[in-house]
């Protein structure tokens, strides 16, 4: 993976720019000790590892401010840091950086049930926001499978989703207001527990700008009722055409199910070997999920075996027992563990038109054949987002590069159909060289003039999303 | 100038020698500028692509409203933010376009469970104020690859860009819908029978109160779900007052409250406030005039006397008012100065001209 050349200047500066930095935070908040930055040398997509210049660690929006303005002020470029959890590389730091990591600042601020919106501090992690208000009977709704981990400020970098965004939507459409602090180190409040912005909406290109726009140290976020119940069924299929066939005619009959996952064959057996969650043997399997109360439960999941009736099933199983709900998701949750198993692999996430369903998985398989390297698919089937497991092995030389060209043909694939390169992990380094499949140079000029307004030296993150070359004249 | 191609709108736009005005239906002249030529986008229309299996819709902007609603109930279909007209309101007689209902961010009642306009625009094609033509978002309803351009568009009321080609997420029509009527509670009284309703988990579709009404509250989706859900909100609303449930004139009902029907006739100004649903009591009685409840209290159209101050009258609230009926200047309300700037920056980047509807948003 190529990065910029780290800048020589904020190099020798090392030893100033850390005594400034430790003048305006607390002692134990700035590190630079090479043993201890060792923890913050890469996120999640761990093939690529930098030791930063130094990481600090501020309490409060204050801080952060004062961080930022040191930065801001030596030209030393800040690669802001959730739990570091990216497996699009959105936190992995460059040797000239100053991680700036936010998750001590993990408070609730606020709770208000009568307005539905509680206000946290963005490294409160997902689950526990969650955690604040589900004794009153309400929950956050997005759900990335890493929630138990990842931290309110990178779901917002990267706009994350969930299982359950058919219904609920993704970190965009639950957000309504957060505390900015620019490059500069100015605090802004964007938003707020209110409807709308009262001007340009700019909470809505905030969230997803992969923290290049600026560091969010606060968030509103909606909370909603919890549903009385949800119950899940598991249809399995002979083909994948026929499991395609069958996720349209419930979207279309009216149903609106909260979750349609899918899994196909490699990964049913994988996940079964290893997870004996007792799925069929079939070519394709789905689990659908509804919620409410139960004669609502039953009204819908009559038509759902109606209509999985048609398609000739090889296996219907509804729940009867919250353990056989349980036992139905644990194949699916384990999937990527299961895959892990057998070797290394990479995640992709790039999102499909649902109708492109039968067509792409044909073509990954033969990508897949062609390459030598195994593909599991594993997706988000009611609104395209897939998620195609690479296998291969870190320790065969050639290996990752040989699935990086497969996965970037898988991703090129997903545009081709009218989709996307990711659906929810974000560009950061991964996907940077891609994103010209997807744009034109106009459409990324667009959103990199985005950029220039919020951050003009191009400090903040500056070597994700964009491809190095199109942004190399903005980096200085 | 009425361009009937993306390039033809892209020429006009780089040809323009000073400010232009645009216009779809010109049913919504909120901030409305004068004197300015008018470039009209009515001619960009048509459905680009419909799948209703995959619930996505692509349409260009100058296809009316109407013909969208039209194409998508042909499937069984909607737009999930049920976009409002508000011709009637206003006192304008044009057909409100799709690109209009976006560049505006309308959202109806069922914004409380379905989200706003933004947050079912799936993908924009615009034309900046240079004359370039940008893509961004696309036609899938997951999608995070660089910028959200698609939000940042919604809502900027055409001085951003103009936009030619719309991606959205649709959604199938609850076959059942049921209102329950609280006709005893008064505008600032409603709001925590609205408020226990969104807060339970019956998946309320709609709450607002309107004049000779009353409380209103909306539950929609299959038969007996529906049937269901409507019987134990009655009985958590009981407390309340009376409830009385309405079924058939329930659609007409939540199309004169999302409209804001009532007030069409009253004169004075009229405003339209979004705030934090509990300060809506406090609102409503320092403005002390007619008003229709949206949102569960979360949006209050108002009607004050004319030239009177609404923001200075209805303070101290946390959100925003907007002078929707009256003078064109002012209409938006102050931002923060940091806010402002941020904002002046997006405009000078986009349309370095400052030709883009100029001092529309203030």
């Amino acid at each position: 993976m190529q990065m910029p050349v780290p800048n020589p200047q904020v190099l020798a500066r090392k030893a100033a720019i850390v005594a400034r930095l430790r003048a305006v935070l607390p002692s134990d908040g700035v590190i630079d000790d090479p043993t201890e930055t060792r923890a913050y040398e890469c996120d999640a997509l761990s093939a690529y590892r930098c030791a930063p210049l130094a990481v600090v660690l501020p309490r409060t929006t204050a801080e952060v401010a004062a961080a930022l303005r040191v930065c801001h002020q030596e030209g030393v470029p800040v690669v802001p840091r959730g739990a570091g959890t990216s497996l699009a590389g959105g936190s992995m730091p460059s040797e000239d950086a100053v991680v700036l990591g936010i998750a001590r600042m993990n408070r609730v601020l606020e709770v208000d049930l009568a307005n539905r919106f509680v206000r946290v501090e963005a490294g409160r992690t997902n689950l526990a926001v969650t955690g604040a208000v589900e004794g009153d009977g309400f929950f956050y709704a997005p759900d990335p499978s890493s929630q138990l981990a990842c931290a309110i400020a990178g779901n917002i970098a990267m706009n994350s989703g969930g299982a359950h965004c058919l219904k609920y939507g993704v970190t965009t459409n639950n957000l309504l207001g957060v505390t900015l602090v620019t490059m500069a180190g100015e605090v802004i409040e964007i938003g707020g527990p209110f409807a709308d912005a009262a001007g340009l909406d700019l909470l809505g290109v905030i969230c997803g700008s992969e923290g290049q726009l600026g560091v969010v140290t606060e968030a509103t976020l909606r909370i909603l009722p919890r549903p009385e119940g949800a119950r899940p069924v598991l249809i399995g299929f002979d083909a994948n055409e026929v499991a395609g066939a069958c996720v349209a005619d419930i979207i279309r009959a009216g149903v609106l199910p909260v979750a349609i996952e899918f899994m196909d064959r490699p990964c049913i057996r994988a996940t079964e070997a290893f997870a004996h969650a007792g799925y069929p043997d079939c070519e394709a399997l789905l689990i659908v999920e509804v919620e409410g109360a139960e004669a609502e439960i039953a009204e819908q999941l009559g038509l759902i075996r109606q209509i999985a009736a048609r398609h000739d099933p090889v296996e219907f199983r509804e729940a009867q027992s919250e353990d056989e709900a349980k036992k139905i998701w644990l194949g699916r949750k384990s999937a990527f563990g299961a895959m892990g198993q057998i070797n290394d692999y990479m995640c992709l996430d790039g999102t499909i038109p649902v109708s492109a369903l039968p067509r792409v998985l044909r073509r990954i398989g033969e990508l897949s054949a062609a390459a030598g390297l195994d593909v599991g698919n594993v997706f988000h089937a009611g609104d395209g987002n897939m998620h195609p497991l690479i296998l291969y092995n870190a320790n065969t030389p050639g290996d990752l590069e040989r699935a990086e060209r497969l996965g970037a043909d898988i991703l090129k694939l997903c545009v081709e159909v009218g989709g996307c390169l990711t659906g929810e992990h974000g560009v950061g380094i991964e996907k940077r060289d891609l994103m010209g499949v997807q744009f034109a140079p106009e459409d990324m000029e667009a959103q990199m003039r985005v950029k220039d307004v919020f951050d003009p030296r191009w400090l903040l993150n500056p070597a994700k999303v964009f491809p190095l070359a199109v942004s190399a004249g903005r980096r200085g | 100038m009425r361009p009937e191609t993306e390039a033809q709108l892209a020429e006009a736009i780089r040809d323009a020698a000073g400010p232009i005005r645009v216009v779809g239906g010109d049913t919504r002249p909120v901030g409305r500028i004068a004197g300015v030529p008018a470039l009209e986008t009515g001619a960009l229309r048509g459905v680009v692509l419909y799948e209703p299996a995959a619930l996505t819709l692509v349409v260009r902007a100058g296809t009316t409203l109407a013909e969208v609603e039209a194409v998508l109930a042909a499937e069984g279909q909607r737009l999930p933010f049920e976009p409002m007209r508000w011709g009637s309101v206003l006192g304008t007689a044009g057909e409100s376009t799709i690109g209009g209902v976006v560049a505006a961010n309308v959202s109806g009642p069922r914004r409380v469970q379905a989200g706003a306009c933004r947050d079912s625009l799936i993908g924009v094609r615009f034309v900046d104020g240079t004359g370039a033509v940008v893509k961004n978002g696309g036609r899938v309803m997951k999608n995070v690859t660089g910028y959200d351009l698609v939000k940042l568009m919604a809502g900027s009321w055409g001085t951003l860009g103009v936009l030619t080609e719309l991606a959205f997420k649709v959604l199938p029509k609850a076959p059942a819908e049921v209102t329950l009527v609280l006709p005893d509670l008064g505008a600032g009284a409603a709001v925590a029978a609205l408020s226990a309703a969104l807060g339970s988990p019956y998946d309320v579709t709609g709450a607002g109160w309107m004049p000779g009404v009353g409380a209103v509250v909306r539950v929609e989706g299959l038969n007996d779900s529906v049937t269901y859900r409507a019987g134990k909100l009655a009985a958590l609303l009981a407390r309340f007052g009376e409830v009385r449930e309405e079924r058939a004139g329930s659609p007409a009902l939540w199309q004169s409250l999302g409209e804001a029907a009532p007030l069409k006739s009253q004169t004075g100004d009229l405003w339209r406030f979004s705030l934090k649903p509990s300060e809506a009591p406090g609102v409503i009685a320092r403005l002390a005039g007619p008003v229709v409840l949206d949102w569960g209290g979360g949006l209050i159209w108002a009607v004050v006397p004319e030239g009177c101050d609404a923001r200075t009258l209805a303070a101290p609230f946390s959100g925003h008012a907007t002078w929707m009926r009256g003078p064109g200047a002012g209409a938006f309300a102050p931002e923060a100065a940091p806010v402002v700037a941020l904002s002046a920056g997006l405009r000078a980047r986009f349309d370095p001209r400052g030709i883009l509807n100029p001092g529309r948003m203030g």
